[in-house]
């Protein structure tokens, strides 16, 4: 018996806090999915209910984890609720867009976001966001979910191999970057030191984020997890800078997307409010919790977590699992 | 480059003008939108589409939706912006374009400094973001 307390202790501790989070927030739409599939009425009020829990919870692991909340709203929503994924990816560039947004000064006060470095980058992206929120659009929804659970195993793929750079050698700015001055500095709180930084790549980098915008408007999961990786090991920004500027990119590229769902009335606020709320909340809840929870541990549950809704996202779109 | 035990680093003045509009603009946005939501669902104001309607209509795409509830596209949401429900649309509204009054500030902040490049991208991003809201361009089913 103390064995198997021990046993259960361990289990326990690996699986933590957010594994225990976990449980109620893909319970709620089960149960209420299952009642409603039972023929009994759900009153209205239990799904925007779950939705705020979940996007609590998501907000609590979004931050350890280092992705954004619209990463894993669009593929869990849309694959545990109810709602048309018109709506949900509205709702995601929302919930992205709020984040971003409410991130921004901080991160700009700091030195972290660079807006010298996030406006040329944000100019393209915003443009082609565009157009890809109106490709998605006009694409039937089973494409949609199709592209977006590969996108999603991507996403998986990326975070499982990527590297990342603290502080990326760039011994030399191309003519581009001299020429707009793309450089700065920060304190960085971990060693109290204050880094100057630069970055080369400039019009490789640029090009990137003509896709990244793309990708952005047609999902509406908003895409830190593209940004990130451009700034930090394409372009050689610090990681911090390069977390911080992709949230101020996010913040413009959003606006200009989130117009194109809002004029083609896929905003719905019953679906849009709980979760811009629930995520930022939650959010708020995750960043103090950083020291506390284990990254390690909440990054492989997120991954974890990521490939079944990409999963599911692709056997729905197929038809597989409808 | 590192610097030990600097001197706190102070940024550009017109990063510190848009993160201080910035604030103020996602604060209005938020407050916007959390107070129709709450008018919406306690009953405070009319609706466009009633609550307990709902869950019958948001499993459809936006354009059945569109038609089965009569609601407006584009800016069309303006003549029913004292509906609850649709009041929501203007705090998203506020949230989605107070970048523009943030950019516009920085113009002339750029164009003191000689800095013509930037003054031109801040422009561009709000042309861009302008287009976006005007509804001239949008995508179907």
């Amino acid at each position: 018996m103390p064995h198997a307390m021990s046993v259960s202790r361990y289990r326990a501790r690996r699986l933590g806090l957010p594994g225990l989070l976990l449980v109620p927030w893909l319970a709620l739409p089960t149960q209420a999915w299952a009642a409603a599939g039972s023929g009994t009425a759900v009153a209205w009020w239990v799904w925007p209910l779950a939705l705020f829990i979940a996007c609590f919870l998501m907000g609590i692991v979004a931050v350890p984890a280092g992705i954004g909340g619209g990463t894993l709203f669009v593929p869990i929503v849309g694959s545990f609720f109810p709602f048309h994924l018109d709506f949900v990816r509205g709702a995601g560039l929302l919930v992205a867009l709020a984040s971003a947004l409410s991130a921004g000064p901080t991160l700009l006060r700091g030195g972290l976001g660079s807006l010298r470095l996030a406006l040329p980058l944000a100019v393209l992206a915003s443009a082609s966001s565009i157009g890809g929120a109106m490709l998605g659009l006009a694409m039937p929804a089973n494409l949609v979910q199709i592209l977006l659970g590969g996108v999603v195993l991507g996403i998986v793929v990326l975070m499982l191999v990527s590297k990342r750079s603290e502080f990326p050698q760039v011994a030399q700015p191309d003519a581009l970057s001299q020429a707009l001055a793309l450089n700065g500095v920060f304190i960085d709180g971990a060693s109290g030191r204050s880094v100057h930084w630069q970055v080369h790549r400039t019009v490789p980098g640029l090009l990137v984020f003509l896709g990244i915008g793309v990708l952005a408007g047609m999902f509406g999961i908003g895409a830190g997890w593209a940004n990130v990786p451009a700034l930090n090991l394409l372009m050689g920004a610090p990681l911090k800078v390069s977390a911080g500027t992709s949230g101020v990119v996010l913040s413009l590229v959003d606006s200009s997307a989130a117009w194109v769902y809002i004029n083609r009335g896929a905003v719905l606020p019953m679906i849009a409010v709980p979760s811009v709320v629930g995520m930022m909340l939650g959010a708020r809840i995750g960043a103090r919790l950083l020291d506390v929870l284990k990254g390690s541990v909440i990054r492989r549950m997120v991954i974890t977590v990521l490939l079944f809704a990409g999963l599911r996202a692709l056997l729905k779109g197929t038809g597989v699992w409808p | 480059m590192n610097t030990a035990n600097p001197a706190p680093a102070l940024q550009p003045l017109e990063q510190m003008l848009y993160a201080s509009l910035l604030t103020w603009g996602t604060r209005l946005g938020l407050f916007v939108l959390v107070a129709s939501f709450a008018a919406y669902v306690l009953g405070l104001a009319d609706a466009q589409v009633p609550v307990d309607r709902l869950p019958e209509l948001w499993h459809h795409p936006v354009a059945r939706y569109l038609e089965l509830t009569q609601t407006p596209t584009g800016w069309g949401w303006l003549a029913l912006v004292h509906k609850g429900d649709v009041a929501g649309l203007a705090g998203i509204a506020i949230l989605a374009g107070c970048s523009l009054v943030c950019l516009l500030a920085l113009v002339p902040l750029y164009l003191r400094r000689g800095d013509k490049a930037y003054a031109a991208l801040c422009l561009a991003e709000v042309a861009v973001v302008l287009l976006a809201a005007s509804g001239w361009i949008s995508g179907g089913h």
